[in-house]
């Protein structure tokens, strides 16, 4: 970090996210890109074209849409000569573009870079089984109708059972456990409780329909518009008369029947898209911006898959070591919500004197993330987790909250399937 | 770079064999390539079309002696032109020919044609573009067609009160099932490369990159020809082609009755007399041609065409404008938006509305549908179409079209708004209907870069609109508002800023009348009927229906108040019917009931003369009055507009071309009548005395 430029975040918008209910919503991962995409462009003062690069997050990248990226630039009208790529660290794919991007204009290589995530989880494929597949490739390669009805022969309707992509995408390989497993094997080892983790869900619930009613995110959240006619104003998974008591009736989903992660305190499974605008101290004046916020730096850490859920506290806590901030010198804390045990476990993690000191090689406890710096107009449990787009989502809005707030530092961050994590450091500007 | 790929890319390049260096003085080039193939290339000299002259192909029958005296392996016919194969014949010249003179003409051009046709050589027509009318008759005329991707072929004659003329209703039902065949020619449509190759119209469809190749392989003998199947064959009987022209005939008369549209039937009866025989099929082709070019019909339909040409060209400059943002997205805001976007241009739609918004984007989904648009270019039509409740699309369009509710004080508002936040170099267009822009534009910074786009419902559908001027908009302004509407496909009439311009103004009086009639106890239907007898495409009772009775009354009081003779006292009729909120078809209910789709009004009373003259005639008389004060600067512009957006009867020619048909004098003698029997609203224009 010898000869570093600054890098702005300029401006962002995301589209509402809008739940998975049971069939492929109207909107692939590039329609999404591209619907909240064309306001954020048509209100910058520069032409389409005027971005360096495009970067965008996405995991479940479908069939028609390979390199998602350079599809939704060329859909954009950002020109051919739009050099786009997409990245993939799963749940943290979203950050990452804003990383690399973040990396890129530092150390001089652009000035002004589009980086987003998009992520349609209702059209994650059903796959076929490996035998199916087989299957599949012997019909191809039969040559001869006797050879051809001989193979046909040999399907099996067990074969054909497809697999729903999504569900395998949200297990982990190397250990075979769901991602609610993880968050309850986070549970049990910080003591979460079920009350604990549904008084989280219910106030995340409350958090998001305020800041919907208010405006907060009249500038943040495009509407949307699919080929029906139906325009999608907001994030539809948001359940504000939900209560401790309601949340309590559910069945646990990943470990029955003593389990307590539910659908309740577990963050949502949506569609959605987010575009950052990141800039350079010249492109910034070229263009006569007004930053929001500035990127001051970024971290990635990786640990046992099993407890993926403490990849914020992996991440940031080195990332503010790094320079010198403590628990005081934050004010504003995103931290993606994939589950409440999980965001719950990463608090008392960092109250835990013990952890901190062993683990993080601190000395003392980090300290009390207070509530009120946390995720103050809720999360993915009210608005969902579309898995690539959700850390784009947090740094934008950190930068958002940040600058309403009028309090100059925050930090995003995420827990990454697989056992990762990313944290990023905000200041307003 | 000095160079950018696209520019370094673009000069898409047209396989033209042996004729690569050949020079040539004429329309065609002929050259031999080093496969012994030869490629006749025609070029016709200053022009961007080919078109099918009788010099053209006076000039292909010198080349075919020379061809016939060395024959090369295979003949090649193409185009050199970028654009396309061929259009038809040369309609100018066409359009002024006695019938003995066409007659004889016809028979010469026939002539080269069945040369061509039995040359010893393998012919092959290479298509890129359309090939129409007696373009597509002469590739009719080769062994083989290779359709480049993009091809279209049709022999639309049908729609100039003709049929095809060059052996097209000879060589057509003979390539292909004949049924088919006649299908093309009594409807004009066109077939499209795919469509053309399913029925047999095409042998093959090839890149252009690989027409050479193609064409090698037809020289080697490696290509079958098409043969007609068995459904062909049994055209061969009179009676099977009797009992299928009965059943046609049926179905033409349901769109073009006899009376006005004699073409098809013309076409049918010698089809079913000579059907068996080609060569008395191409005589009788040939007089039923040069009969059919004596018509009025044809004579109107042809000057109807020339009118549309001229529309289409009335841009003297390139159009600069690429991002558009419209102001309202009800119904006209999203028709104009939805047609902007899949005319190629940027465009944004604000509306506080959003639910509106989205009722743009599922009619925009089905405008492209209509249009017959592929998955692909429906996406980027939805692509380009923005909708934009917070406007952020507004400071770089280059153009801002108002489409909001015609409310003077909301307008008002909207354009100071509008003044704030726009680029001031932009164009600012209403499409208002009912108000004048010389009291808008009070609001507006600008006035020179003020004028009206005034669109007509649906966009989609109908081509004319009505550029209005005030005194105050820049002659820069008009020429880049001329160039957008051609470059956006729609037919622009320049018009002055009287009240209900011209084409509103002119029909009122009509709409009004018919209302009167209903008042004085006339069934609808029978009035809808007495229009459609003279060739409207819809009655009036049910274009109001169309238009939205709120609109009609809109314009109406307007008119009433600012037009110097009186028009009719707007009917209680309609003021009731708007009251109950029955606005015609967007309300499911108007005069008629629209919830099954379109009225089809039917009437068992006869028509009478009386009553078509009650509702034309004070549509003549409002025109007569546009003329005299200049609203719009000529006949023909009169005649294209009233054509282009009301659809009045094209086959007249227009409502100035009727008026001269019929006799100004017998106009103004009949509306002095009408103005004894019910009142000064028929009193005759002054217009009708200094031309009677």
């Amino acid at each position: 970090m010898s000869t570093s430029k600054e890098v702005y975040l300029v401006d962002g918008t995301r589209t509402p996210f809008l739940k998975v209910r049971g069939k492929r919503g109207p909107f692939t991962p590039v329609d999404l890109a591209v619907q909240c995409g064309r306001p954020l462009l048509a209100r910058q003062p520069f032409a389409a074209d005027a971005f360096d690069m495009v970067i965008l997050g996405c995991v479940n990248v479908i069939a028609d849409e390979m390199n998602p990226a350079r599809v939704a630039a060329l859909r954009l009208g950002m020109g051919d000569a739009m050099v786009s790529f997409t990245v993939q660290i799963n749940c943290g794919s979203g950050m990452q573009s804003i990383d690399t991007a973040f990396r890129t204009i530092r150390e001089g290589s652009a000035d002004m870079i589009l980086a987003g995530g998009a992520e349609a989880l209702s059209h994650a494929p059903l796959v076929l089984r490996d035998d199916a597949v087989d299957w599949l490739g012997g019909m191809q390669a039969a040559s001869g109708p006797l050879a051809t009805a001989r193979n046909a022969f040999q399907i099996r309707p067990r074969h054909l059972k497809p697999v729903v992509g999504l569900e395998r995408g949200l297990t982990d390989p190397i250990t075979d456990l769901s991602m609610g497993q993880t968050a309850e094997l986070l549970a049990h080892h910080f003591g979460i409780t079920r009350t604990m983790a549904d008084t989280y869900a219910v106030e995340s619930h409350k958090r998001l329909a305020a800041a919907q009613q208010d405006g907060t995110l009249d500038h943040e959240v495009m509407p949307a518009f699919d080929r029906d006619g139906k325009a999608y104003r907001m994030d539809d998974g948001v359940r504000p008369q939900s209560t401790v008591e309601k949340l309590g009736e559910l069945s646990p989903v990943f470990e029955k029947p003593y389990g307590q992660v539910t659908a309740g305190n577990a963050s949502q499974v949506t569609d959605g898209a987010s575009w950052c605008i990141l800039a350079s101290a010249e492109a910034v004046e070229k263009h006569k911006l007004t930053p929001i916020a500035r990127l001051l730096d970024s971290e990635w850490a990786a640990l046992d898959p099993s407890v993926m859920g403490l990849g914020p506290v992996m991440s940031a806590t080195p990332l503010l070591t790094r320079h010198g901030f403590g628990n005081a010198d934050i004010d504003l804390w995103e931290i993606n919500e994939a589950f409440a045990a999980q965001v719950l476990a990463c608090l008392a993690a960092w109250q835990d004197d013990r952890f901190c000191q062993e683990v993080l090689g601190l000395e003392d406890s980090f300290g009390t993330i207070s509530r009120e710096k946390l995720n103050i107009h809720g999360g993915a449990i009210s608005l969902g987790h579309p898995v690539g787009t959700s850390g784009n989502r947090i740094v934008l809005h950190l930068a958002n909250a940040l600058k309403k707030n009028g309090v100059k530092r925050g930090v995003a961050t995420e827990c990454i399937g697989g056992g990762q994590g990313g944290a990023m450091i905000l200041e307003a500007v | 770079m000095a160079m950018t790929l696209a520019q370094y890319l673009k000069p898409s390049v047209i396989e033209l064999g042996g004729t690569t260096d050949a020079l040539g003085d004429g329309a065609w080039r002929y050259g031999v390539d080093d496969d012994q193939i030869g490629w006749l290339v025609l070029d016709c000299t200053d022009a961007s079309v080919n078109t099918i002259a009788d010099s053209v192909l006076r000039e292909l029958d010198t080349h075919l002696d020379g061809i016939v005296a060395q024959p090369p392996r295979a003949l090649v016919l193409r185009s050199g032109k970028a654009v396309g194969f061929a259009a038809g014949a040369d309609i100018h010249a066409l359009g002024d020919m006695e019938a003995d003179e066409a007659e004889t003409l016809l028979t010469e051009a026939h002539a080269v044609l069945n040369r061509l046709q039995g040359l010893s050589c393998p012919t092959v027509a290479v298509i890129h573009g359309a090939a129409l009318g007696a373009g597509f008759e002469l590739a009719l005329a080769c062994d083989y067609r290779i359709a480049v991707a993009g091809a279209s072929f049709g022999l639309p004659e049908v729609q100039l009160g003709l049929h095809p003329g060059l052996g097209g209703t000879r060589r057509l039902p003979e390539l292909i099932d004949p049924l088919q065949a006649m299908q093309m020619m009594l409807t004009g449509k066109t077939a499209h490369t795919k469509r053309a190759k399913d029925l047999g119209i095409a042998d093959m469809v090839v890149e252009e990159r690989h027409v050479r190749a193609a064409v090698r392989a037809i020289a080697t003998g490696s290509v079958a020809q098409q043969s007609r199947g068995v459904m062909g064959k049994a055209f061969n009987l009179s009676t099977a082609r009797s009992l299928a022209a009965d059943r046609m005939r049926r179905e033409v008369q349901k769109k073009a009755p006899q009376e006005h549209y004699p073409a098809p039937y013309a076409l049918l009866d010698i089809w079913v007399e000579h059907g068996n025989d080609p060569t008395a099929m191409q005589t009788a082709e040939i007089a039923s041609f040069a009969k059919l070019l004596q018509t009025e019909t044809s004579k109107n339909l042809i000057r109807a065409f020339k009118l549309r040409q001229r529309l289409k060209q009335s841009a003297k400059e390139r159009c600069n404008i690429s991002r558009v943002h419209v102001v309202g997205a009800g119904n006209m805001g999203a028709e104009i938006a939805a047609w902007c976007a899949m005319q190629g241009k940027q465009v944004s739609v604000s509306d506080p509305d959003e639910d509106a918004l989205g009722k743009m984007i599922h009619r925009a989904t089905r405008i492209c549908a209509d249009n017959h648009k592929d998955r692909r270019a429906t996406r980027d039509t939805l692509d380009r179409l923005m909708p934009d409740p917070k406007g952020y699309g507004l400071h770089k369009a280059d153009l801002i079209i108002e489409a909001g509710p015609e409310n003077a004080d909301t307008k008002a508002r909207v354009f100071a708004d509008l003044t704030e936040r726009m680029n001031p170099r932009a164009i600012l267009a209403t499409n208002t209907s009912s108000l004048q822009l010389s009291e808008l534009g009070l609001h507006v910074a600008d006035k020179t870069r003020f004028a009206g786009l005034h669109f007509f419902n649906p966009v989609s559908k109908v081509p004319l609109i009505e550029l209005v001027s005030h005194d105050t908009t820049s002659t820069e302004t008009r020429a880049q508002l001329m160039a957008f509407c051609t470059a956006i496909n729609r037919l622009p009439v320049a018009v002055t800023d009287a009240p209900g311009f011209l084409v509103n103004r002119a029909l009122m009086p009509y709409l009004l009348e018919a209302l009167l009639l209903m008042d004085e106890g006339v069934a609808k239907e029978r009035i809808d009927q007495a229009a459609l007898k003279f060739g409207m495409p819809m009655g009036p009772v049910t274009l109001a229906d169309q238009v939205g009775l709120d609109i009609c009354l809109d314009v109406a009081e307007s008119l009433n108040a600012s037009v110097e003779r009186p028009i009719a006292d707007i009917p209680s009729l309609l003021r009731d019917k708007v009251e109950a909120g029955d606005l015609g078809r967007k309300t499911g209910r108007g005069f008629y009931d629209w919830s099954d789709g379109p009225p089809k009004p039917s009437s068992d009373a006869a028509a009478s003369d009386e009553l078509t003259d009650r509702l034309i005639l004070p549509m003549l008389n409002a025109c007569a009055e546009c003329l005299r004060k200049g609203v719009v600067e000529t006949d023909d512009d009169l005649d294209a507009a009233m054509i282009f957006a009301t659809g009045f009867a094209p086959f007249r020619g227009g409502p100035m071309t009727y008026a001269r048909a019929r006799g100004m004098s017998e106009i103004r003698a009949r509306l002095s009548e009408f103005e004894q029997a019910h009142g000064a609203r028929f009193t005759p224009d002054a217009y009708w005395d200094k031309h009677a």
